[in-house]
């Protein structure tokens, strides 16, 4: 009997709804831009913040910069034997890394050198955004210019895999004899430090020692490093809040549009229910499904083009805004990802304010004498 | 009708992203392995600006690199916040 009830209440709402169909089209498509919009926002932050912490957790326990008046110095390697004397620290290894601008492409890229690679002099392994920028393959020459204005051809041993771009896009990895060549680096000094630990509880103070026995140094521990892809990407900074401030602008004004009052048809039509024998409950309850039917749409609708756009099209509205000025930016798939608490709060903060909104003004009009509604 | 497709469509995307959470878990292993060999510190997202490349790593005046009164002019500037160091003193 009940369910009866409900599923003819909710035939009604339907047919009615369908009457004012352009009104309500206009509405469920406004609504459902308002909920991609915050979705995408959310969907993408998310995945990126989930994926940093994934990718970031072997990332360097400590790493020692030098600062020297508010940039940063070379390190010089007598500064890793005063590390070295701290107790609990395992391992202590100077880094060298350093910025390249290629004027060919006016991109920048990012040039390491690492151990393990073991590249011999004249070898380098790119990233797959640098080949791309400079269509480049394996085995082709790739000429950098040095500190002093001398151009060094390397050839290109190695382009790293396409799916690891996230992290190594702009990468240029080479032997040590070669960046101090490029960059004009003296033996003895390096970019900055990395230090194992041997107990992980112990990084704190470990950090605070090197400070006190070495104050011109600003030690960076991994779990500042996981701290601050959750800070950067923080939905209260930056563009993320003022897309959120248009985006719940938009929706207050659709949701006071509809809370201020009802159009004289929606009156008459309540006018004459009630003349016809339906109670204020009903009304309401035929109100109470206009506006679930209307913002559930609506968020579905929004929460799966959200869902298209982030993990299927990499975010492909948002990409001319995240590449900026950057001329090599990287092409990464997110690893999909929905947390059911963001849904949650996306649905409260859409579609019960909303549905309330309908039923405010409905209740008022349901409660005049219909005769009065049905000649306002 | 609508409202139970939609639904059973978001259940869908669910199932899709636990799967394939699952199966990109090598992706993920390859890319935590090369942070590892590395010893990189920061995603490749922004390579406009050095601080906007290694936001981990950039020092405390970047806002004012070139001079004391220049102001942040790179748009990632705009989308990625400081660090929450910049604002509580000690925080980590």
């Amino acid at each position: 009997m009940w369910v009866q009830k409900q599923r003819n209440i909710i035939d009604f709402t339907i047919s009615s709804l369908n009457r004012r169909k352009g009104k309500n089209t206009a509405l469920v498509l406004v609504y459902t831009l308002v909920v991609f919009l915050l979705a995408s926002v959310m969907f993408f932050t998310q995945a990126l913040k989930r994926e940093a912490s994934r990718v970031l957790r072997d990332a360097p326990e400590l790493v020692v910069q030098r600062m020297s008046a508010g940039r940063h110095e070379l390190v010089p390697k007598k500064y890793l034997a005063v590390v070295e004397t701290i107790k609990g620290v395992s391992s202590v290894r100077g880094r060298l890394w350093g910025y390249y601008y290629d004027p060919v492409v006016g991109a920048n890229y990012t040039i390491i050198v690492s151990e393990e690679a073991g590249h011999a002099p004249g070898d380098i392994t790119v990233g797959s955004g640098v080949a791309r920028a400079r269509a480049a393959a394996s085995s082709d020459i790739f000429v950098l210019r040095t500190y002093d204005g001398a151009t060094i051809p390397f050839q290109i041993k190695n382009i790293l895999p396409s799916d690891s771009e996230l992290v190594s896009s702009d990468l240029i990895i080479m032997s040590e004899p070669d960046y101090r060549r490029v960059f004009g680096t003296a033996a003895g000094y390096f970019t900055d430090i990395t230090l194992k630990v041997r107990n992980a509880k112990e990084v704190g103070t470990v950090a605070s020692k090197i400070v006190s026995l070495l104050p011109d140094t600003r030690p960076i521990t991994r779990r500042e490093i996981l701290r601050t892809y959750d800070s950067v990407f923080d939905w209260r900074g930056g563009l993320v809040v003022v897309i959120l401030t248009g985006a719940v602008l938009a929706f207050i004004i659709v949701a006071w549009d509809k809370a201020s009052g009802l159009s004289s048809d929606e009156k008459k039509e309540i006018g004459i229910l009630k003349a016809v024998g339906w109670e204020t409950s009903d009304v309401l309850l035929m109100k109470f499904w206009e506006g679930t039917v209307i913002s559930l749409c609506s968020f579905l609708t929004g929460i799966l083009l959200a869902y298209v756009h982030v993990f299927f099209t990499s975010a492909a509205l948002f990409a001319p805004v995240l590449k900026g000025w950057s001329v090599l930016y990287p092409e990464f798939r997110l690893v999909p990802f929905l947390d059911p608490y963001q849904l949650a709060t996306l649905f409260f903060l859409s579609v019960v304010p909303y549905t309330v909104a309908t039923i405010v003004p409905s209740w008022h009009a349901a409660t005049i004498d219909p005769d009065s509604v049905m000649r306002s | 009708m609508y409202v139970a497709a939609g639904s059973l469509v978001l259940c869908a995307a669910f199932f899709h992203a636990a799967y394939q959470g699952a199966a990109r878990n090598a992706e993920l292993e390859t890319q935590a392995a090369l942070v590892r060999d590395l010893e990189l510190t920061d995603l490749c997202l922004f390579t406009e600006a050095r601080y906007a490349r290694h936001p981990s790593q950039a020092d405390l005046h970047s806002a004012f690199q070139d001079h004391p009164l220049s102001m942040e002019h790179f748009p990632a500037g705009s989308l990625i916040q400081p660090q929450r160091m910049m604002f509580v003193p000690g925080a980590p």
